[in-house]
């Protein structure tokens, strides 16, 4: 691995970046403009031990069809699941042109051999997969094993093949916001083409400082290499104000061509409805009750 | 008797840790009231004033820095060896028109008002520091720090004590400083002189020019590196003039009336933060 | 997938609907607002589009005496015999009228001074209130500032404010001045008279006693009324170096008391181990805060040579998301230049910083074809002995040195006749702590920038200023002390 130099970042400077940047009032048609975009961005997932083929089937249709009742929506992105229901997925998706996201590595604890982990997204890529949400070895980078969490990155990317790998950094257990920038400078040097925030089965998700400690860990990679690194934040995002913040965090941040699904997504459950009651709202000026939103 | 000379005391300026004669080559002749004893007393010129600035602001950054406990150390060793030299301040006392029983009390009390600010100069800025509580995640404090080169016109009614008085805030507070002694009193500054030379005041530290107030206030006032001037009297075209040029470049001013400096009241660390500034930092608390 | 889109921000103005403001003004003397003898008004403008906002009466001589009687008078009968908890209680009492009302000062801030109501409404109001919030408290409680001395008031204060925090700098002024049991003759600047004409009718509203505090409007004339006039028994000046010295000179042989504010050239020193991206925004904060119009703007930044062109292009980059233009729009970061004079003078600055050889750089923003308006600008390529390093030009221009040794940045940092405030970038402890003691500020921010609070003194070394403000400290410069 070629980075173990300690980018530092200022805890309390980076909280007031945040609050700044979400001062930012968004009205009118700059808003309804970020919440089709928001839409876009999604990864609408599912990640429990009860998941069912009839669930992943249902959450299948819904993001292909958000709210039919109002026209000219966006798709979601992506759906993300669990390794043993990208089939149904893949299948339930056909033709929509959204992307079937599986998650692998032993999600979300991450606590099993290489091999183990290179099979479980060698099978989810001849499954269909089309994104592969790995995690990071946190305890080996937590003790200052960055060059096996480095070199695990680069197997998993190469057994990916031509499906784009997101390395989730589960920044929860990684505390400060240097460990944060650590690993994501060390996650994009060994392949990654997105990182991503947290797994959504630690607390804190992802919160606004590590978003941007991230993008700008992105930004910084870009201008070093040239390479345009995906981000995903995952978990806690559940309003269309945040998501409109993290647009606004982005613009400034990294600029505009990040405001595309192909480098930006939420993965999120809940975000996908509150958006649409927004859209909603904003088009005929009434607020909205989620009885009118069908829930996948 | 007996037949041998006596040798006899050249009365010289104190500039820079050494005792050069004013460069201007003059002087003022001073007598006792009975005429019995003549001395020549250097004519400070705005040129050894200049030179006196050069020293005081050469030596003030590493006084500043020095530890506070070693600043009392220091202070304390004044008071030491003016003890020591005794004999001598009684003879300039007595010889300025002082009784006995009156020059030893100026002496006791010299001694005691190092002792006090020898004690001050390791808490003054425990006691006006400051953490303050901030509604921001920020540790803020606030300290007093040293305002730098002071430049002070002595009490002129007292040739020891008054000298004594004004200087010992000063340096106890890590500034240096070029001070006017008193100019109807002056045989005492620079015994005060040889005393600071051997307790391990840094040369620089304190310069003692002997002279005509009326001629050296103008230039001690409106010298460019000063950076806070003290003036002890009561002359209302004195003062005004000090505060007029004190505007040349903002310099901080103290005036202390005619007063009895004998008194406990007129030692107090609030004449240490006379010579202070107030710096306040900010540093974010995260992790 | 999708293409990328253009995504701009679409107006959001802040509502001026709630806003009551007169036709005219006058001066608000002996708790009454009273026409001038001279019968003379003067316009304010907003600055951000050049239309007459309302005009505000001129106080002359005549005016200024009866605004310092009327103090006097009420320090002497009402004031100073009245208990000081009874007095904290008045204080408390402004400092909630004016939280209530906070949104119509804001906007009346941005209007008449042309600030981004981002900050007035974030921090010039709040810290405002603030101000008069934690000094209330101290009224009563004096004995416990001035340990082994006991605390007496001056008498009347002539207070005079400058432009750049209009309200703002009127709480630092007068909360502690009631605190402390004195009375005040209060005079705002000429451009940004509002927000203190408006303060007044707050402090009928909370029923202070009349001559308590006076406001009297006027340029510098009014000001010279007030140092010069023999009631008044202390001046609290903020404001430009040149005319602190003049109040030294007015007021010398007096008696009188003063505490100044004056200007400032701050460095900010950023060091190769500092946290990058934090750092710029300190920048940010440091120069472009309130259009640069702030004595404590870290005008001179000192970079080390590790880090010199990273931090250059994420500057500029940054400069290039400030947005510029209508201050009531809440997404401004740069708003109106105060007055046309102060933009002349910032652009004959910027003038001469190219003259003599500075590389200059300017984010490419558009900028509004009424009013008073200036890009964000920053020069490379000018030493310490450019004009445009040495000189405060009090608006968003940035002088931008790169220093090897901390020697060598300390010897530059402090190669100033000004000491109000600096900026020191470094993740390293021991190395904050040196460089802070050694910079000869009165206020050192340490991995941030431009940071307020009433209860942290501010004020400056050598020709910043004297005395503090804010703080246990600031209360020192309101009581004579026996």
């Amino acid at each position: 691995m070629s980075t173990n130099i300690i980018t530092p970042i200022d805890e309390v400077g980076a909280q007031e970046r945040v609050s700044r940047l979400f001062s930012r009032s968004i009205k009118n048609e700059s808003k309804v403009q970020a919440l089709h975009l928001s839409l876009s961005m999604i990864d609408l997932t599912t990640l429990e031990g009860k998941d069912s083929q009839g669930k992943v089937k249902q959450l299948c249709y819904k993001a292909s069809h958000l709210h039919d009742s109002f026209p000219r929506l966006p798709t979601v992105a992506a759906i993300c699941i669990y390794p043993t229901m990208v089939s149904v997925a893949k299948k339930a998706l056909g033709g929509t042109g959204i992307n079937v996201a599986s998650v692998a590595t032993a999600f979300p604890s991450g606590m099993a051999d290489l091999q183990a982990k290179l099979d479980e997204v060698k099978s989810v890529v001849e499954a269909g997969a089309d994104e592969v949400d790995m995690v990071i070895s946190r305890g080996k980078f937590l003790r200052g094993e960055y060059a096996y969490v480095s070199d695990e990155i680069a197997q998993v990317k190469e057994a990916c093949g031509d499906a784009h790998l997101k390395v989730i950094l589960e920044t929860g257990e990684l505390v400060t916001l240097d460990n944060v920038r650590l690993a994501s400078d060390l996650a994009m040097d060994a392949g990654a083409d997105f990182i991503k925030t947290s797994t959504g089965k630690v607390s804190p998700a992802a919160t606004p400082p590590v978003v941007l400690t991230m993008l700008e860990a992105i930004r910084d990679y870009q201008l070093k290499t040239g390479k345009k690194i995906g981000m995903k934040p995952a978990g806690g995002i559940g309003t269309a104000k945040q998501a409109v913040q993290y647009l606004v965090m982005i613009k400034e941040t990294l600029g505009e061509d990040w405001l595309s699904p192909d480098l930006f997504r939420f993965g999120a459950s809940s975000l996908a409805n509150d958006v649409l009651m927004q859209i909603v709202k904003q088009s005929t000026g009434h607020y909205q009750s989620k009885d009118y939103f069908s829930i996948d | 008797m007996s037949n041998r000379i006596n040798i006899q005391k050249t009365y010289k300026l104190f500039i820079d840790g050494k005792f050069p004669r004013t460069e201007s080559g003059r002087y003022i002749k001073w007598s006792d009231s009975k005429e019995s004893a003549v001395v020549n007393i250097c004519r400070g010129s705005r040129k050894d004033f200049r030179n006196a600035m050069v020293a005081a602001r050469k030596a003030s950054g590493s006084w500043a820095c020095r530890t506070a406990y070693n600043r009392a150390q220091i202070l304390y060793r004044i008071g030491e060896m003016l003890e020591g030299r005794r004999d001598q301040f009684m003879a300039e006392l007595t010889l300025q028109g002082l009784s006995k029983k009156q020059a030893e009390n100026e002496i006791d009390t010299s001694i005691d008002r190092l002792i006090y600010y020898a004690g001050w100069a390791d808490k003054f800025q425990q006691v006006f520091s400051h953490v303050n509580p901030v509604s921001l995640p920020y540790f803020n404090f606030t300290v007093p720090e040293a305002t730098g080169v002071v430049a002070a016109i002595a009490p002129d009614d007292t040739s020891l004590l008054g000298l004594v008085s004004v200087i010992a805030p000063v340096i106890a507070g890590g500034n240096s400083i070029v001070v006017l002694a008193s100019e109807s009193f002056p045989l005492c500054s620079i015994t005060l002189a040889e005393v600071l030379h051997t307790s391990d005041v840094p040369e620089g530290i304190v310069n003692i020019l002997t002279g005509y107030r009326s001629e050296l206030i103008e230039h001690f006032s409106s010298h460019m590196d000063v950076n806070a001037i003290i003036y002890c009297g009561n002359d209302r075209n004195d003062r005004k003039l000090v505060e007029t040029n004190a505007a040349l470049n903002i310099k901080r001013v103290v005036q202390f009336p005619e007063q009895n400096w004998s008194k406990d009241q007129h030692q107090s660390p609030y004449h240490i933060m006379k010579c202070q500034e107030t710096k306040t930092t900010w540093h974010p608390v995260g992790i | 997938m999708n293409k990328t889109i253009k995504w701009e921000y679409s107006p959001a103005p802040e509502s001026t609907d709630h806003i009551e403001l007169k036709k005219q003004y006058n001066l608000f003397i002996n708790g009454k607002f009273n026409a001038p003898k001279s019968g003379k008004y003067f316009k304010t403008i907003n600055p951000s589009n050049e239309k007459t906002i309302s005009s505000v009466a001129e106080a002359d001589k005549t005016d200024v005496d009866k605004a310092v009687k009327s103090a006097k008078n009420a320090y002497e009968k009402i004031w100073s015999k009245m208990p000081a908890k009874e007095r904290g209680k008045y204080i408390f009492r402004i400092a909630r009228l004016l939280q209530e009302r906070a949104r119509e000062f804001s906007v009346i801030e941005t209007m008449d001074g042309g600030k981004p109501i981002r900050e007035s409404r974030d921090v010039d109001i709040p810290l405002a209130s603030a101000h008069f919030f934690y000094h209330a408290g101290w009224a009563d409680k004096l004995e416990y500032a001035f340990p082994g001395r006991q605390a007496k008031p001056i008498g009347v204060a002539g207070q005079i404010i400058p432009w750049n925090f209009p309200l703002l700098m009127a709480a630092w002024k007068l909360a502690p001045a009631l605190a402390t049991g004195n009375t005040v003759v209060l005079k705002p600047a000429e451009t940004t008279p509002l927000t203190a004409l408006k303060l007044a009718e707050i402090i009928q509203e909370a029923d202070l006693p009349p001559g308590v505090i006076n406001v009297v409007t006027g340029a510098g004339k009014t000001g010279q009324a007030i140092v010069n006039h023999p009631d008044v028994n202390k001046i609290a000046f903020t404001g430009s170096t040149e005319v602190g010295k003049y109040i030294m000179k007015a007021v010398a042989g007096s008696g009188k008391k003063y505490t100044l504010e004056l200007g400032g050239k701050a460095a900010n020193i950023i060091f190769e181990d500092a946290a990058i991206d934090q750092a710029v925004e300190g920048i940010i904060n440091a120069i472009f805060f309130n259009q640069g119009h702030v004595c404590c703007a870290g005008s001179r930044l000192y970079i080390q040579e590790g880090v010199v062109d990273e931090v250059i292009s994420k500057l500029r980059k940054r400069m290039e998301t400030l947005i510029v233009g209508d201050p009531l729009d809440k997404n401004t970061d740069i708003g109106a230049i105060n007055s046309k004079m102060q933009l002349q003078k910032i652009k004959s600055y910027v003038k001469m910083g190219t003259k003599e050889g500075g590389s200059i750089f300017q984010s490419s923003c558009s900028i509004p074809k009424k009013g008073f308006w200036h890009a964000p600008t920053i020069f490379t390529d000018v030493s310490q002995s450019n004009r445009i390093v040495q000189e405060e030009i009090f608006g968003p221009v940035l002088a931008i040195q790169t220093f090897r040794t901390v020697d060598e940045v300390m010897a530059k940092a402090n190669n100033s006749p000004y000491g109000l405030s600096g900026g020191v970038w470094t993740e390293k402890g021991s190395k904050i702590f040196k460089v802070t003691q050694d910079i000869r500020a009165g206020v050192i921010w340490a991995n941030t920038f431009n940071k307020f609070d009433p209860a942290s003194p501010f004020g400056g070394y050598k020709e910043s200023g004297v005395g503090s403000e804010g703080g246990i400290e600031g209360l020192s410069g309101y009581v004579n002390m026996v």
